[in-house]
């Protein structure tokens, strides 16, 4: 599993109902349905990743981030779950506004473009970022709104979002002393814990 | 499926109707699929759509040419796989198709019902349907599916019994119609009395046939059921003969034409008037929510079961804005709910046929309605 998703599983609480935007194919609701025995609903717009969360046994609702989320009631969720699709919605913000009003609380993963391989790659080679993990020419990618760890405590300080915690995720497994204490630096992915 | 034999069930206990009419005694025509098994816990419940029946799956003869029409879904491996489920299939009660309905003997009168048989609801079909559940020794259903009309049905099991399904599958329906949607209906409704064979209704009496006017309600619902994009790829501007410059002297023209003509011939062979009237008001009365304070949440906050929902990108007539509707009244009913809109061309008519991604999606949640017995 991804390790921003093992981060996450520590703050959702046992049978509380979760919805996971941009779910994917479901491996991660699928272990939070069976070891924290949450109600979970997911939401995705890839055909092929919806067919696959559906066989594990999910509930999925086919829908467009970027059409919003009118359709959910406030408050109607314990946890709102967003990892990795921060920078691929046309209206961040508003998702991240949309998020908390949904969910008593939320947890938002992206990948820090303020790491320092982006930098030497756009900073030394003039050159956006290309990564194993981001395999995407600037030109054709679904990822189109880029941050870094400072932007987003900026934008959460802007909107009066709580944080309540954070996590960093480095480049090794190992605790990651580097990306834990100069995130914004060494931070491969930011992992948020917030609320309003 | 191979070949499959309609059986009878007849209920001799009054079934009090939505219009406060009862009905004292009545017969329903179904076909079963696959094996029931020893705590009757894998029975699924098809409900047909308006011009559907009993026959779903597999054939009656080894020499007929169709197969049951929904048989894309329903058979070994399919979406609906007979190797796991128990498949229940029946003409509803008002059809034509063998179960009592205007063309059977009224028995008060000895007559056929004619125009007289009691106003239907769609839940007065789910109230028949659950005796059938009973004489067959089911108590729950593992799902109870349909589409368009069906998927209707399929919902109002949801808060009539729900205690008897585990899941319902709704595709292509709605939880109302639209006024344009009625619309449609009374145009197919008004070539059928308008046509001197209707005699009021009493055609059989009559020795006449209102041919003309169902045929031609058909054609009218089989727009309604294609796309644009599907007519256009299927016929385009095709003449039968002739050419576009000089015309044709032939009396169909276009090809689209001759289509829809034989549709309406052949449906006016195979169908009753009468039900047909019938059926299409059972369609624009029905309303999910109406006596839950029009409040289609409050409507599933009745129900117990896990939802599929499922709509096609041009069906038009159940358009993906009506599934939606649904699947946000679940949502914030708190139910499970599980969506997804199929790309296809074909409109309506999509949910009876072998869509690659429908299969797909149909198949992994039925997988998983089997996984849950």
């Amino acid at each position: 599993m991804r390790l921003d998703l093992a981060h996450i599983q520590r703050w959702i609480n046992p049978g509380s109902r979760v919805l996971d935007l941009g779910c994917g194919n479901g491996e991660f609701l699928q272990m939070l349905q069976e070891k924290h025995q949450v109600d979970g609903l997911g939401l995705e717009i890839d055909p092929d990743d919806i067919t696959k969360a559906i066989s594990r046994g999910l509930n999925i609702v086919e829908q467009n981030l970027d059409k919003g989320l009118a359709n959910f009631p406030d408050q109607s969720f314990d946890t709102v779950v967003m990892a990795h699709a921060l920078q691929a919605v046309h209206y961040p913000d508003r998702v991240l506004d949309e998020m908390l009003r949904i969910g008593r609380q939320c947890v938002v993963t992206f990948p820090n473009f303020g790491h320092w391989r982006c930098r030497l790659s756009l900073g030394a080679h003039g050159r956006m970022p290309v990564s194993k993990s981001m395999p995407f020419s600037w030109y054709d990618t679904p990822n189109i709104h880029f941050c870094t760890v400072q932007d987003f405590e900026q934008l959460c300080h802007d909107k009066g979002i709580k944080i309540l915690e954070r996590e960093m995720v480095g480049n090794t497994k190992r605790k990651p002393l580097l990306a834990s204490s100069w995130p914004n630096l060494f931070a491969t992915t930011a992992i948020y814990h917030i609320t309003r | 499926m191979g070949l499959v034999t309609p059986q009878r069930a007849h209920f001799e206990e009054p079934l009090t109707l939505a219009c406060g009419r009862p009905l004292a005694n009545y017969e329903l025509i179904y076909e079963t699929y696959g094996e029931l098994n020893s705590n009757k816990s894998n029975a699924i419940l098809i409900c047909h759509a308006l011009s559907g029946h009993h026959h779903a799956a597999g054939i009656h003869r080894e020499d007929d040419k169709r197969p049951g029409w929904w048989d894309e879904c329903i058979g070994p491996g399919k979406p609906i796989d007979t190797k796991r489920f128990f498949v229940v299939s029946l003409n509803n009660l008002g059809g034509c198709h063998g179960s009592t309905g205007p063309t059977s003997i009224n028995p008060a009168t000895g007559k056929a019902w004619g125009p007289d048989f009691p106003i239907l609801r769609a839940r007065d079909w789910v109230h028949s349907q659950a005796r059938l559940a009973d004489r067959l020794g089911i108590d729950c259903w593992a799902a109870v599916i349909g589409g368009s009309l069906g998927g209707m049905q399929a919902m109002r099991w949801s808060l009539e019994y729900p205690d008897r399904v585990k899941h319902c599958v709704a595709i292509a329906s709605a939880m109302k119609l639209s006024a344009q949607n009625i619309a449609f209906n009374e145009i197919a409704r008004q070539a059928i009395l308008s046509d001197p064979g209707f005699a009021e209704g009493y055609y059989l009496e009559n020795n006449s046939v209102p041919d003309k006017g169902l045929g031609l309600a058909r054609m009218v619902g089989h727009i309604t059921y294609l796309s644009d994009d599907a007519m256009a790829r299927k016929f385009g501007r095709s003449l039968r003969t002739g050419t576009l410059e000089t015309g044709t002297d032939d009396s169909i023209e276009f090809q689209v034409e001759s289509y829809l003509r034989y549709q309406g011939s052949q449906f006016s062979e195979s169908f009753d008037a009468n039900t047909y009237i019938l059926m299409t008001r059972a369609l624009d009365y029905f309303d999910l929510a109406r006596e839950y304070g029009d409040d289609p949440v409050a409507a599933f906050a009745h129900a117990n079961c896990s939802f599929l929902v499922l709509s096609f990108s041009t069906d038009w007539r159940f358009s993906p804005a009506r599934s939606r509707e649904i699947v946000n009244a679940l949502i914030a009913a708190g139910r499970p709910v599980s969506y997804a809109e199929i790309e296809a061309n074909e409109g309506h008519d999509a949910f009876l046929l072998p869509i690659p991604r429908y299969l797909d999606v149909f198949s992994a949640y039925m997988q998983r309605v089997g996984d849950e017995l």
